[in-house]
């Protein structure tokens, strides 16, 4: 009995894991640039996708994707931040305003993704094997890339955390996030922090993509399932914290494992039925401002 | 008549207490003035008072009806209306409109289109926007702006009028004209409560005055008292 | 309401053109082809969905991704009462269900910031069409269902009529009370508020209402698709293309949304057979640049160069 328990237990933090990187990516867009963009799922899947081909085509480790995908990807976050929210920003009368039509072009971005994926690699289900291995942990048997990847995602975690809270960049973040305006006139360039919290936000899509492509199958269409648990993960945590999202991808993880443990099919609804308890009790979530 | 009470209204943001454990009146004809230094919790009262913020702990009473928990609209339709610190004008609406809507929906009992012009008109005229009536709210210049929203508060029909610094950004001939318009809304009968940083217009129009500092009372009085007071003095000297 | 204000220059001419419009639409099953008429049927599905769209998000800027969950309702209505009750029926309670739908999404999510609205109804679509699988896998067995089918011509006329019924109230809510609350809510919603305006119910009420039509048109458009299952009725792409229409058509007029309607209706029957893919991926960049440079839509464009027409018009009764 205590046997399931933990084991339902650590299959919930290996899947926290990566919900914990998908909610920060999410977070730093939509808590620093607030960008709500609905499209962080189709990073996610581009990640997955660029380690299948990689793999596929050219042998190449799914670890050393790590550092291949994610960066790319923070370029294109970053690029598109330059380009298309900047411009955004400058023609929107107020935050909300940029906000909604943010959201909007963000729904754009979400099927020229999609789209490219699907004319990329067809839309069918691909996935490949590495690391597959069982491993033996007093009892409990789990397989060797999930443990890998709770590993790189807690890994990933304390190195940003490290980052934001010892380097001059990370201090201007967190400064941007608490209020933008009073950090540039401490000389922050904020357009620039600003891109760069975006490009992130991708680079933690891309990572967690690597790390899930390791040890689920995945399809083009993957990228809406995941958006909506990064924004049901933030929400819980609260909009605007960081540390919020990352502890809350490891609770919803927990909570998806127990469900998933009793009904498979109904995760989604589980997360869904939390994120409306959230809106009816405490929008603001567990760290919200 | 005890128009407007509160007792131990408090509200905090964060950790940070922004209206403390605040005791205060406001009797009918009556205009009271409101003053402090900047983040003293005259605008976040303000808010408290109209519901557009929840207030964490204390009571709030209009002509002796608890008016804690309810929301903008219904307070407002009571008879409390208010203006902005900040303006909120229907910008891309004409300056009648603007008013139109206060007649409109601001009372208990509904108004037909055409007695709301008519009535709208009149408030126009009252403070002066006649000749402006049909331009787009957005195009008018910042004293004007806040005299619609006089304009609109005053179609609500209300019993008592928070006013949130109707004359910062004025220069003295505009600031006269708003004393003057303030003392107008008093003689038609209407509670005055006014949130002001010009020290020259709340001394000269107010019968009572509260000071503010870091969320809590630090002084009521006639204006002679608190222009007299040693403690208000330091607050404002100290900032 | 005045009806002097109706039977004005300005509206003479349009009115006229409506008027024969309606005319040569209500009567073309007697000439056109089948082919035009499904067409034809296709873009009045298109022209709901996106005025529906509009009539709620346009004055309130509260972004709703929620038309394919109400159209999805709708859908499945017709799929299992369409055997049981008469079509118009179905039609209705098609439009009704997702009513409720909206009410209890509105009352939840319109007291909050508008972030959360638009959270709520992108994951909505995803969140029914894993609910109704669960259902029809682990309850009734079964997965997907067969629709009763209907001839063209009917179902052309029950869109027209829905149309018809549509643009009458967006035109009534325009020049309404209830119209100049929901576009002070608009301008400025805490000044709304203050202003005696309950802006909670007006949201939730607009909301609704944009539904009714959603729900309705989907309820008749499903007898048109033989087959449906979860997936294939609670498609995010029926809360995308509205989208793409009204900002691309421009959301400050009626006739707006009617254009992007046209025109992109139009472009995805002639693009989705012989680009399945591409052409989503092209309309997808349209959107993108059409919120980047045309903000204000196609109308927008052309109020801008009929620059200071009729500006002081525009005053209300």
């Amino acid at each position: 009995m205590i046997l399931k328990i933990l084991d339902v237990f650590i299959c919930g933090l290996l899947l926290g894991g990566i919900y914990a990187l998908i909610a920060v990516g999410l977070s730093l867009q939509y808590g620093v640039a607030r960008v709500l963009n609905i499209s962080h799922g189709e990073f996610i899947m581009l990640g997955a996708f660029g380690t299948w081909s990689l793999y596929t085509m050219f042998g190449i480790n799914p670890l050393i994707s790590l550092v291949i995908c994610g960066p790319v990807l923070f370029v294109v976050g970053f690029f598109l931040h330059k380009t298309l929210f900047k411009s955004l920003l400058k023609s929107s009368a107020s935050i909300g305003a940029f906000e909604g039509s943010s959201l909007l072009a963000c729904f754009g971005l979400l099927f020229i993704i999609q789209n490219i994926a699907i004319t990329s690699w067809g839309a069918d289900i691909k996935g490949y094997s590495y690391l597959s291995v069982p491993v033996n942990l007093g009892g409990a048997i789990f397989a060797a890339n999930r443990l890998v990847t709770l590993a790189f995602a807690v890994g990933i975690g304390i190195a940003f955390y490290l980052f934001l809270a010892r380097t001059r960049l990370g201090k201007a973040i967190r400064a941007a996030a608490q209020d933008p305006a009073a950090a540039g006139l401490m000389g922050v360039d904020i357009n620039h922090v600003l891109a760069l919290c975006f490009g992130f936000g991708a680079l933690m899509a891309g990572f967690a993509g690597v790390l899930m492509s390791m040890c689920y199958p995945i399809k083009a269409t993957m990228g809406l399932e995941y958006t909506m648990i990064a924004i049901i993960v933030v929400v819980l945590g609260g909009l605007g914290s960081i540390p919020g999202s990352f502890i809350g991808g490891f609770i919803l993880g927990i909570i998806g494992s127990i469900v998933s443990y009793i009904e498979p099919s109904l995760s989604l609804a589980a997360y869904y039925v939390i994120f409306i308890l959230l809106l009816l009790v405490k929008p603001t979530g567990i760290m919200g401002k | 008549m005890r128009v407007l009470e509160g007792e131990r209204v408090t509200r905090y943001f964060g950790g940070l207490a922004a209206v403390s454990n605040v005791d205060f009146h406001v009797d009918q004809g009556e205009i009271v003035g409101l003053i402090g230094p900047n983040g003293a919790g005259k605008t976040t009262l303000f808010n408290l008072i109209s519901a557009a913020i929840a207030l964490k702990s204390g009571v709030i009473r209009f002509k002796g009806e608890n008016i804690t928990g309810l929301k903008p609209h219904q307070i407002c339709r009571m008879g409390v209306a208010r203006t902005f610190q900040s303006i909120k004008v229907f910008a891309n609406m004409p300056v009648i409109e603007n008013v139109r809507l206060g007649s409109l929906f601001g009372t208990s009992s509904s108004m037909s289109p055409v007695d709301a012009t008519r009535e709208a008109t009149g408030l126009l005229e009252f403070v002066g926007l006649s000749t402006v009536r049909g331009t787009p709210a957005k195009d008018l210049t910042l004293a004007n702006q806040k005299r619609l929203e006089v304009a609109r508060a005053l179609a609500t029909k209300p019993e008592l009028l928070l006013i949130d610094e109707l004359m910062a950004g004025l220069n003295p001939t505009e600031v006269a004209q708003a004393m003057e318009l303030v003392t107008r809304i008093r003689d038609k009968g209407i509670t005055i409560f006014m949130v002001e940083h010009v020290m020259k217009a709340i001394m000269s129009i107010c019968n009572r005055i509260m000071v503010l500092h870091h969320g809590e009372k630090i002084a009521e009085g006639t204006p002679q008292e608190i222009a007299t007071s040693r403690k208000v003095i330091e607050v404002y000297l100290g900032e | 309401m005045n009806i002097t204000t109706f039977i004005s220059k300005r509206t003479l001419v349009p009115g006229l053109i409506t008027l024969i419009l309606l005319l040569l639409l209500v009567t073309s099953p007697l000439y056109a082809p089948a082919y035009t008429l499904i067409l034809l049927t296709v873009i009045f599905m298109y022209i709901i969905l996106t005025v529906s769209w509009v009539i709620f998000s346009g004055p309130t800027g509260y972004m709703s991704l929620a038309p394919a969950a109400f159209f999805g309702v709708g859908i499945y209505t017709a799929a299992i009462l369409g055997s049981k009750l008469p079509l118009l029926i179905v039609v209705c309670i098609g439009g009704l269900f997702s009513v409720c739908l909206a009410l209890l999404v509105g009352a939840l999510t319109l007291r909050l910031r508008g972030i959360y609205f638009a959270i709520f109804t992108f994951g909505l679509v995803m969140l029914i069409a894993h609910l109704l699988l669960f259902w029809e896998l682990h309850v009734t067995g079964t997965r997907g269902r067969f629709v009763i089918a209907v001839d063209h011509t009917t179902v052309y006329y029950v869109m027209l009529g829905i149309l018809v019924i549509l643009l009458l109230t967006a035109l009534f809510i325009r020049h309404s009370k209830f119209g100049l609350a929901l576009q002070s809510i608009g301008e400025n919603e805490d000044a709304a508020a203050h202003t005696g305006i309950n802006v909670t119910l007006v949201k939730v009420i607009t909301f609704a209402i944009s539904a009714f039509f959603i729900g309705a048109a989907g309820a008749i458009m499903a007898t048109r698709w033989t087959y449906i299952d979860p997936f294939i009725a609670f498609n995010p792409l029926f809360s995308f293309m509205p989208v793409l229409m009204a900002i691309f058509g421009g959301m400050g007029q009626l006739y707006g949304p009617i254009i992007g309607a046209v025109i992109f209706a139009y472009l995805e029957e002639f693009l989705i057979t012989r680009f399945p893919y591409y052409y989503m991926l092209i309309f997808g960049v349209i959107l993108v640049f059409a919120i980047l440079y045309m903000p204000n839509g196609i109308v927008g464009l052309i109020q801008k160069w009929r620059k200071g027409g009729q500006a002081g018009e525009d005053a209300g009764t």
